[in-house]
């Protein structure tokens, strides 16, 4: 026979003190956890948003990101007539760009950040068509005019349409505020790429990439065999949702070894907690336990019932910690891309299975600090239990 | 101490208990320390970066280059003693996962002004004479097993057509400052000026300029900038523990973080060491009454109290220190060159123990005071 759930209730309320203890602990390790992989899954989802699976990016063979790479115009000539390319009204989807970081205040610190700043083609909007003009009006291709992303506008200052900003030895004036969607693009300042080159001295004949939008996602792999197999280019091709999820691993890895080694040590202090409390539980009850064994509960339901007490206080531990850390859902925070070093705002992105994780993981450190004390529980003997005291 | 036996059979009393709360003790501590040295390591070059050197960057941005040319400008202004140039290189050693800084490096004047990064006389000769030559930083050979001797290949597509650079490892460097960087791969100006495009010859990714005095800096610094203020190429010069200072802002806010994960484990500690405390002193009421029947006076009776606190706290902040010591090299080898060192410093052992004191004295302290104003009467009637 089981001994009914409200008997732990009621024990958890007339030891609610060292119940606190152990839901606290338990709360403020799920809390670390959550929050660290929220930290990690957004940084990684910015990047790979943005990424887009019918685009692909061309680069010089070996180049590790845009900013280490260089094609030139003779490059670009020959690949817009490579295969599976998509069409618009003023050709080939291709924007060959210039890549480069700026130095500009962040409004937080005051201090400056390296903002990436791309120089484009002008129908960029038509490949990545993710991304949005919501305020003013896309560049005007020709003139010294920039669109800024949506994050960009509100993390760097002098950002807003209708002033102007120093890009090397020009003044450009911003147009436009764009919505590329919460991908790293929002972080970015976008210019003609034909002007772009030759403010920082460079010939306007060479770019860092080429991002084309393709006729069909399954026409990558032709539109990749055509130009690695011509003698004439060095290049790599990639999709553009894969170069993006690459250039987030070496901060992901930072994230998550730290938040991972935090989180486990945490974790062991939490079931310790958890252990103490259920031990103090277990040995203030003694009389409790040895009274229901007599009355004819078993070993094993005196066992259920303790670990149904820790699992009880865990729980309500697990989902304090992660309402605790909810709010952070969404959050913008800055931090710099250890792969390109350039200035990057993204978003703690807390999804509901990162919450069912977090409870699990509670539960797991309840269970563990419940059954050792469950056990013992069990093993009194009766005789001498009901003699004590 | 007279009381020793009597504190150590209390302490014993529930063996359990005192096992999980020295526990407890451990892992806050380690985790105390773990946070400490990530933190320190965050900021480590802001810390060490020396007060008598200035960095001077293209205004434009950190990757635009500066003339050759600026260097004797530099050098003619007063208060200036040495001045080296250096380029970011940025080559893939095997694997993109191998990431280690590789700086181009003027050879005639390197060691005039990064004073601290010491390479032997002999080495720094043949790397002088040798275009090919290299050095790298202690740990960045011991991480790849790299020996003076070795030919290293390293692929680069920054510079030109992608092609692979092969480098003769002349040298090793060592940091005089604990902690300070020793990952860095310097390779020879000239090679490096010789073998690039045409276009971009004659020109450094920035200067660092040794003072002779850190007091200049402020105007030597404004001096720089004002020198090639409306050139094609203007400057800005700032010290070199701003300009890291920038780049450690940039990384986002860690310290927050930290301090914050710090403050939930401190209060979380606090309950659970002060629960057991209260549990343990509760159970022995009786047991303290008759103590205070028998002639102990008040004072006694919280100076047992606080000392098993204590003791607690001590042997268990100990523990944890004792398994950081053990532990941060490995953590440092599996984060594998993506943070500066991880470095333990005394400061930081000493800090965590004088933490853990101070828990187990103010865990102590509630308890120890409620058994202090004790009524015996109410005490042994209550049993």
């Amino acid at each position: 026979m089981a001994i009914p759930v409200v008997y732990n209730l009621r024990s958890v309320r007339a030891r609610w003190t060292s119940a606190i203890v152990a839901v606290l602990g338990i709360a403020g390790t799920v809390g670390v956890f959550v929050a660290m992989l929220s930290l990690a899954r957004g940084f990684k989802a910015t990047l790979v948003s943005s990424g887009s699976y019918d685009n692909a990016i061309i680069m010089r063979a070996g180049a590790t990101s845009e900013m280490t790479g260089g094609v030139t115009i003779d490059t670009v000539k020959i690949v817009q007539d490579a295969p599976g390319i998509a069409r618009g009204p003023e050709g080939p989807l291709v924007t060959p760009e210039v890549v480069l970081v700026a130095p500009i205040p962040m409004i937080s610190t005051g201090t400056d950040a390296n903002v990436q700043v791309r120089g484009v083609s002008k129908n960029v909007l038509e490949i990545r068509n993710k991304v949005k003009i919501v305020q003013g009006r896309m560049f005007t291709p020709g003139l010294d005019e920039v669109v800024v992303g949506k994050n960009a506008n509100i993390s760097y200052r002098g950002l807003t349409v209708g002033n102007t900003i120093n890009l090397g030895n020009v003044r450009w004036k911003v147009v436009g505020v764009f919505d590329a969607g919460g991908s790293s693009f929002d972080s970015e300042i976008w210019a003609d790429a034909h002007l772009l080159g030759p403010a920082y001295n460079r010939p306007d004949t060479f770019f860092q990439s080429i991002t084309v939008h393709l006729a069909s996602p399954d026409d990558f792999q032709k539109f990749k065999d055509a130009l690695t197999t011509d003698p004439r280019l060095n290049v790599e091709v990639s999709r553009e949702i894969e170069y993006y999820s690459k250039q987030s691993t070496r901060l992901t890895t930072l994230i998550t070894v730290l938040g991972g080694l935090v989180a486990g040590i945490m974790a062991i202090g939490a079931v310790f907690g958890a252990l103490n409390t259920m031990y103090s539980a277990v040995a203030e009850r003694g009389r409790e336990i040895a009274t229901m064994r007599a009355l004819g509960f078993s070993g094993p339901s005196v066992v259920f019932s303790f670990v149904i007490e820790a699992l009880l206080i865990a729980f309500v531990g697990g989902l304090i910690g992660c309402l605790v850390v909810l709010p952070l859902n969404g959050l913008t925070t800055g931090a710099m891309n250890l792969q390109t070093f350039s200035h990057l705002a993204f978003a703690f992105k807390i999804t509901p299975e990162l919450l069912v994780k977090g409870i699990i993981f509670a539960l797991v450190m309840g269970f563990i600090g419940g059954l050792l004390p469950a056990v013992r529980a069990a093993r009194r003997p009766v005789a001498a239990a009901l003699r004590e005291l | 101490m007279r009381f020793s036996r009597f504190i150590l059979a209390n302490l014993f009393r529930k063996k359990i208990r005192l096992l999980l709360t020295i526990g407890s003790f451990a892992v806050a501590l380690f985790l105390f320390t773990f946070l400490a040295v990530v933190k320190s390591a965050f900021s480590r070059g802001t810390d060490l970066a020396g007060a008598d050197r200035l960095v001077v960057i293209n205004r434009a941005g950190l990757i635009n280059t500066i003339p050759l040319a600026y260097r004797d400008k530099i050098l003619s202004i007063k208060g200036v003693k040495a001045v080296t140039h250096n380029n970011w290189f940025g080559g893939v050693y095997q694997d993109e996962k191998n990431f280690f800084p590789q700086f181009v490096i003027d050879p005639e004047n390197q060691r005039q002004v990064m004073t601290e990064m010491a390479v032997p006389d002999d080495q720094w000769k043949v790397f002088e004479n040798d275009r090919q030559g290299a050095i790298a930083g202690a740990t960045l050979a011991k991480r790849f097993g790299w020996k003076v001797g070795d030919r290293i290949p390293i692929q680069n597509a920054l510079y030109g057509p992608t092609k692979t650079w092969q480098f003769n490892l002349d040298g090793i460097y060592k940091n005089d400052h604990p902690g300070g960087d020793e990952s860095q791969f310097w390779l020879h100006w000239k090679y490096f000026d010789e073998s690039i495009p045409s276009v971009i010859k004659g020109l450094v990714g920035w200067y660092v300029v040794k003072l002779d005095s850190p007091d200049d800096a402020v105007r030597v610094a404004a001096a720089i900038d004002s020198d090639f203020a409306n050139s094609s190429t203007e400057t800005k010069t700032e010290t070199e523990s701003a300009f890291q200072a920038g780049f450690a802002k940039q990384l986002g806010n860690i310290e927050f973080l930290i301090l914050t994960i710090g403050g939930v484990v401190f209060f979380t500690l606090l309950l659970v060491t002060g629960n057991t405390m209260a549990i343990s002193v509760r159970e022995r009421t009786g047991e303290l009454a008759v103590l205070k029947a028998i002639g102990y006076p008040d004072r006694f009776v919280l100076f047992f109290v606080l000392s098993e606190a204590l003791v607690i706290a001590l042997f268990g902040g100990l523990i944890g220190l004792g398994l950081a010591v053990l532990a941060i090299p490995v953590v440092g080898a599996a984060l594998n060159g993506l943070l500066p060192p991880l470095l333990l410093s005394v400061a930081v052992l000493s800090l965590g123990l004088a933490f853990a004191v101070f828990v187990g004295l103010a865990s102590g302290l509630l308890p120890g005071i409620g058994a202090m104003r004790l009524r015996v009467v109410d005490a042994l009637r209550r049993v």
